[in-house]
C-alpha cells in the first residue's frame, strides 16, 4: 500500500511525542519535590524557580527529620500497615474461598450485599463506629484501624480473590478430598499456593491503603505517640510549614521512600491488580 | 432387578447430594462468618445505629435525647451545607469527566507494544499509589501563588496565575487540577479493556474503509463502554469523599481565614463529628451524603442500559 510505512512511522512519532508530553507533565511536581527538598530556604522563594540547587544540601533533612519524632511516627506506619494488610489478606482470603467455592441458599444474596458494600462512602459509618470504638475504650489506639481489617470489610478485596479462586480448576478439591483432605486443608495447601500472585495484590494494595489513610487516623490518633506518617506531616505543616516548605518537602520525600520501594518490587501485582478489578467475569 | 438396582442407587445419589449440599452451605457459612460478623458489626450496624443517632442531640461519645427530624431540618436550613454541596458537586461533575477522559486518552496512548511504554506506564500510574499527604504538601507548595511550580508554568506562556489556595474561585480547580495526577488506577483499567477488544474488529473496519474516528466511536467506544460505566461510577463515588486535599490546603492558608470556595460535603461532616462534637447532627449530615451515593448511582445505572454495551449479552 502506498505510503504506508511512512503514515505508520509518523504515527510512531506522534505517539512517542504525547507520552513524552505527558510524562513530562506528571514527572514535574516530583522533580519539583526533589529540587525543593534539597534547596537551601534563600533558594526557594526566588522567581524563575531554581530547579537544581547551588549547591544542594542535605541539611533539610536532617533538620527536618529532627524537628519531630519521624522515626516514631514511621514506626506506627509501618505496624499499622503491615498489621492491616495481614489481616485483610487473612480475612478476605477465607472469605473469598467461601463465596467461590460453597454453595447455600443465601450465597447469592450475601455475594451482591458484599459488592454493594464497595459503593458505600466509609465516612456514612464514621460516627457511630466512633461511638462504638468509644465504648470499647479504643480511642487513641490503633485498634480502630487494624481490627475492622480482621473481618474482611474490604469489598474489593474479597471480589478479587474470589474471581481468582474461581480460576482454580475445582477436579484439584475433589482429587484432594478424595485423598481426605478437609476444606481447610484444601484452602492451604491448594488454594493459597496457587493464589500467591492475587494474595501479594491484595497484601500490596491494603498496604498502600493504609499507609495513604488520613481520615480514619486523623480521628482516632490523638497523642503524639500514636502519630503515623501522615498526621506526623500534617502536624508539622500546620507548626511550621508555610515557614519552612524546604523541610516539609524534605521530611514528605524520605517519607514517601518507603512507599516507592514497595510499589516498585511489586510494581507487576499492582498492574496485574488493577486490570482484574474491571468488571470481566 | 437391574431397575431397583437402578432405584437404589438413584437414591443414594439423591441422599449423598443432600448430605454434600448440606456440608456445603454449612462450609459457606464457617468460611463467611468473619465478613458476616464484620458486616454487622461495621457496616450494618452502624448504618442503622447513625439512623437513630440522626434523630438525637447527641453529643460525640454519647447518646443524647430523641429530637425528631429537628437536625435534618438544621442541615437543610444551614448556609454552610448549600456551599458544602455546591463546591462537591462542582468538584464531582468537573473531574469525573476529566478524569475519565484523561484515563482513557494515556490508555490509547499505552496501548501499543513499543520500546520504552512500561517506563511511561509507570510515570503515569505511580502517583495514584504515592498519593498520601505527602503528595498533598507537595502540591499545596505547587500551587503557591508567588513561588509555585503552575504559576511559573502559566508565567512562561504569559499568564499571571491567580492565588490557587486563598482566592474562592480558584481553591476547586487547583483540587480538580491535582486530581487529573492520579487518574493512574482508572488509566489501567481503560489499558486491561482496550487490550481485551479483539483486533479482529478493527481490521474488518479498516478493510471496510472507516476511518480512525469512525473507529473509535464506533468500535473502541461501545466496546469499552462497561469499563466507562465501572470507572465513572468509582470516580464520582471518590469525588464525592473528597477531603484531604481541602482539609491540608485549608490548613495551610488559616492565616487567610476559612476560604469558603474549599469547604466540601466531607469536612462538614468532620466539622459537626469531630470540631463540634455533635454526632447525632453529624450523623444527620452522614445519612444525606448516603442519599446522594444512592441516588446519583441508581441514575446511573439506569441510564447505562442505553450506552452500556455488553458484548456477552448481559453481565456474569
Amino acid at each position: 500500500m502506498r505510503g504506508s510505512k511512512l503514515s505508520r512511522y509518523s504515527g510512531l512519532a506522534v505517539r512517542y511525542l504525547l507520552l513524552i508530553f505527558m510524562g513530562i507533565l506528571f514527572v514535574l511536581p516530583f522533580a519539583w519535590l526533589v529540587s525543593s527538598a534539597f534547596k537551601p530556604a534563600n533558594q526557594m522563594y526566588v522567581m524563575p524557580p531554581i530547579w537544581i540547587p547551588r549547591p544542594p544540601t542535605l541539611a533539610n533533612f536532617v533538620q527536618g527529620w529532627k524537628l519531630l519524632p519521624f522515626g516514631r511516627y514511621l514506626l506506627n506506619t509501618v505496624l499499622v500497615a503491615v498489621v492491616g494488610a495481614a489481616g485483610t489478606v487473612i480475612s478476605s482470603a477465607l472469605v473469598a474461598y467461601g463465596f467461590a467455592r460453597f454453595r447455600s441458599k443465601a450465597s447469592g444474596v450475601l455475594f451482591t450485599l458484599l459488592i454493594s458494600t464497595m459503593m458505600l462512602p466509609m465516612q456514612v459509618t464514621l460516627l457511630p463506629t466512633y461511638q462504638l470504638f468509644s465504648v470499647f475504650g479504643w480511642i487513641d489506639s490503633f485498634k480502630p484501624l487494624l481490627v475492622p481489617q480482621f473481618f474482611a470489610v474490604g469489598a474489593f478485596f474479597v471480589f478479587l480473590l474470589r474471581q481468582f479462586f474461581r480460576t482454580i480448576p475445582r477436579e484439584l478439591d475433589e482429587a484432594a478430598r478424595i485423598d481426605g483432605c478437609n476444606s481447610f486443608r484444601i484452602f492451604r495447601s491448594i488454594m493459597l499456593p496457587l493464589c500467591r500472585p492475587a494474595l501479594i495484590t491484595v497484601a500490596v494494595f491494603s498496604l498502600v491503603n493504609n499507609w495513604n489513610d488520613f481520615l480514619t487516623q486523623l480521628i482516632y490518633l490523638n497523642s503524639e505517640n500514636n502519630y503515623t506518617i501522615a498526621i506526623g506531616l500534617q502536624f508539622f505543616s500546620s507548626k511550621y510549614g508555610p515557614q519552612q516548605i524546604n523541610l516539609l518537602m524534605a521530611v514528605s520525600l524520605l517519607t514517601l521512600l518507603p512507599l516507592l520501594a514497595v510499589f516498585f518490587l511489586a510494581q507487576r501485582y499492582f498492574v496485574q491488580g488493577i486490570a482484574s478489578s474491571g468488571i470481566k467475569g | 432387578m437391574s431397575s431397583v438396582a437402578t432405584i437404589q442407587t438413584a437414591r443414594s445419589k439423591v441422599a449423598r447430594r443432600s448430605t454434600e449440599s448440606r456440608r456445603e452451605a454449612r462450609n459457606f457459612w464457617i468460611y463467611v462468618s468473619p465478613w458476616i460478623f464484620g458486616f454487622l458489626t461495621f457496616v450494618l450496624g452502624p448504618m442503622i445505629y447513625s439512623l437513630y443517632l440522626s434523630l438525637t442531640d447527641s453529643p460525640l461519645g454519647s447518646l443524647g435525647d430523641f429530637v425528631g427530624v429537628a437536625n435534618y431540618v438544621e442541615v437543610f436550613g444551614d448556609d454552610l451545607f448549600h456551599i458544602a454541596v455546591r463546591n462537591t458537586a462542582y468538584y464531582a461533575v468537573v473531574s469525573v469527566p476529566l478524569q475519565l477522559v484523561l484515563a482513557f486518552f494515556l490508555a490509547t496512548l499505552l496501548n501499543k507494544r513499543i520500546p520504552a511504554i512500561g517506563v511511561f506506564r509507570t510515570i503515569f500510574y505511580l502517583p495514584s499509589v504515592i498519593a498520601g499527604i505527602s503528595t498533598v504538601l507537595l502540591w499545596s507548595w505547587i500551587f503557591n501563588a508567588n513561588y509555585g511550580l503552575v504559576n511559573y508554568l502559566l508565567s512562561l506562556v504569559g499568564i499571571d496565575g491567580p492565588n490557587w489556595l486563598s482566592d474562592e474561585r480558584y481553591a476547586i480547580p487547583a483540587i480538580i487540577i491535582m486530581s487529573l495526577h492520579g487518574v493512574g488506577g482508572a488509566m489501567l483499567i481503560f489499558l486491561a479493556a482496550l487490550q481485551d477488544v479483539p483486533s479482529e474488529l478493527y481490521e474488518s473496519a479498516q478493510l471496510d474503509g472507516a476511518g480512525r474516528a469512525q473507529q473509535l466511536f464506533r468500535i473502541t467506544l461501545p466496546m469499552v463502554s462497561p469499563t466507562i460505566f465501572f470507572n465513572l461510577i468509582l470516580g464520582i463515588i471518590g469525588a464525592l469523599q473528597v477531603f484531604t486535599q481541602p482539609y491540608i490546603f485549608g490548613q495551610l492558608n488559616q492565616n487567610l481565614g476559612r476560604n469558603r470556595g474549599m469547604y466540601v460535603y466531607v469536612q462538614y461532616l468532620f466539622d459537626a463529628g469531630f470540631r463540634y462534637y455533635r454526632a447525632g447532627y453529624g450523623s444527620a449530615i452522614a445519612w444525606i451524603l448516603f442519599a446522594f451515593t444512592l441516588v446519583i448511582s441508581l441514575i446511573i445505572m439506569r441510564t447505562s442500559n442505553s450506552w452500556v454495551y455488553y458484548s456477552d449479552g448481559g453481565r456474569d
